[in-house]
């Protein structure tokens, strides 16, 4: 049996679906290291657009799973409290959190979901969904960090499928063996067409939608189940950037890395008020610091006025001068023209802030605006 | 009776006289995806052969269009403008880019024609 992704001969990795996807019409692209569907026959516009209307399912069995185990939550919580300022001993059964793993500087590594088993079989589990491109960095800092008594077991041997989409818990209900019906950020452990799952209610579409973590082996029958539904389509990496920037949520590595602090990038909101009274993460005064006192830099949205896309590493100017640098940008579907997001001068992170993009050596206008660009239709009960 | 001429870099040259007709190769366009946004070159804009003159922006990326041959932009398609999505519609009729002058005929001879171009996108 499969165990873990296999290696083909061009040096890419391949998630147990890649075949699936392939067969599907996926167009396959190197990404992090492994052969990802980049779009289907469909395109980004299309697949980007029947996500936010219908159902999209997207591998994502490249991210890393993992489980850090230790003797009781409050062990485990504490050992990853030491890592990121998350407030994990907090965690209810069946809570999960999006939460940034953190250099000694206050940098940010990654970002990832940190879920809490509900069931008290797994008492002192927690489970990990990291980025593909860092897996092999985060895992090896997390073990390496960890105390005596709590560990870090990668689960290679497990796929990862997103669905998204406002039409997916229709699409799931009929399969659950028990209820699917959690709110935002919940997960349980139950069956979908009797297979074994770890199911969250999360994404990173800005949609209603659920994360399945499922054993490799059953990977292919769980998707080829979901996908009889004429709701559901296949979507590529291409439309999960697009939906994911047109949310306003941060590509790891482009969005943020370890010279960027959560304050400068605005994900302040990810620390919670016990961490911010009690420290104790990596960082934690140059971080505290810069809550109270703020920072120079600001990542925000920014809207191009015309119709010219800015994309990674346009410069943003202000009357000719240089004030920051977009960090994501491209064409939102559904917002029906160019979105952008980047860091400038905190003076100006300001909604209604108007700046100019240095697309192809000629000022755009643009303007700081609010994120998202789309709203946000998490289901919260 | 015009003569059409492709590029290495898929694009394609409607050659009536010494004026060409200019846009992206629909193999090029089905590569692209949707394309959301066409820079066009100024009317009037002397351009030698290879200089990047345009941009064409799909969802995921931004390309360069580059002069085929040199010469002087007499026309733009502005069209493309308020609906980019005609190069992916009809990427050689109605998703022209641009009209030029050919300031040197000599440089359509390193151009493939329909048939060598299909065999250059043969994959």
């Amino acid at each position: 049996m499969l165990s873990g992704h296999e290696m083909q001969n061009d040096g890419l990795k391949r998630t147990p679906l890649a075949s699936l996807m392939e067969s599907l019409g996926g167009k396959m692209v190197p990404f992090a290291g492994y052969a990802m569907p980049v779009q289907f026959a469909d395109g980004i516009l299309k697949e980007h657009k029947w996500t936010r209307a219908n159902c999209g399912l997207f591998d994502v069995s490249h991210m890393g799973q993992a489980f850090v185990i230790g003797p009781d939550h409050e062990t485990t919580a504490k050992a990853l409290e030491a890592l990121m300022p998350g407030d994990f001993v907090g965690l209810k059964p069946g809570q999960q959190r999006y939460s940034l793993l953190l250099t000694d500087e206050g940098g940010i590594m990654d970002d990832l979901m940190v879920t809490r088993s509900i069931h008290p079989h797994f008492e002192g589990w927690l489970m990990l969904v990291v980025n593909a491109a860092f897996k092999g960095v985060d895992f090896a800092q997390i073990a390496s960090r960890l105390p005596e008594g709590v560990r870090l077991e990668a689960a290679p041997d497990r796929a990862l499928i997103a669905v998204q989409g406002p039409k997916t818990a229709e699409v799931l209900a009929p399969h659950c063996e028990d209820s699917c019906d959690m709110v935002f950020m919940q997960s349980k452990a139950s069956k979908i067409g009797g297979i074994d799952c770890h199911i969250s209610r999360s994404g990173y579409t800005g949609e209603d939608g659920f994360e399945i973590s499922v054993k490799s082996e059953y990977a292919n029958d769980l998707a080829r189940l979901l996908l009889k539904n004429k709701l559901v389509k296949p979507i590529g990496l291409g439309a999960r950037d697009s939906l994911r920037l047109e949310a306003g949520l941060c590509l790891s590595g482009h969005d943020f890395d370890e010279t960027r602090t959560p304050v400068e990038a605005s994900l302040s909101w990810a620390i919670p008020k016990v961490r911010r009274e009690a420290g104790g993460f990596p960082g934690a005064t140059r971080i505290l610091r810069e809550l109270s006192e703020g920072t120079t830099q600001k990542r925000v949205g920014i809207k191009p006025l015309g119709r010219a896309p800015a994309r990674e590493g346009t410069q943003v100017h202000l009357d000719g001068v240089y004030v920051g640098e977009i960090t994501s940008g491209g064409f939102g579907p559904t917002f029906g023209g160019p979105v952008a997001m980047g860091y400038v001068r905190a003076d100006l992170a300001v909604p209604g802030t108007k700046l100019e993009l240095m697309v192809r050596a000629k000022a755009h206008p643009a303007e700081v605006v609010k994120l998202p660009f789309v709203p946000q239709n998490y289901y919260r009960g | 009776m015009s003569k059409l001429y492709y590029t290495e870099d898929h694009e394609w040259l409607s050659v009536d006289g010494d004026t060409a007709t200019v846009g992206i190769s629909t193999y090029a366009a089905g590569q692209l995806g949707d394309v959301v946004f066409v820079e066009l070159p100024e009317v009037g804009k002397t351009v030698k052969k290879g200089e990047d003159i345009a941009v064409v922006e799909s969802v995921k990326s931004a390309s360069e269009i580059y002069a085929p041959v040199s010469g002087q932009i007499t026309a733009a398609n502005a069209a493309l403008e308020d609906a980019p999505e005609t190069v992916n519609e009809d990427a050689q009729g109605a998703g022209w880019f641009f009209k030029m002058t050919i300031s040197d005929a000599a440089e359509l001879s390193g151009l493939m024609d329909e048939a060598a171009y299909a065999e250059f996108t043969k994959e």
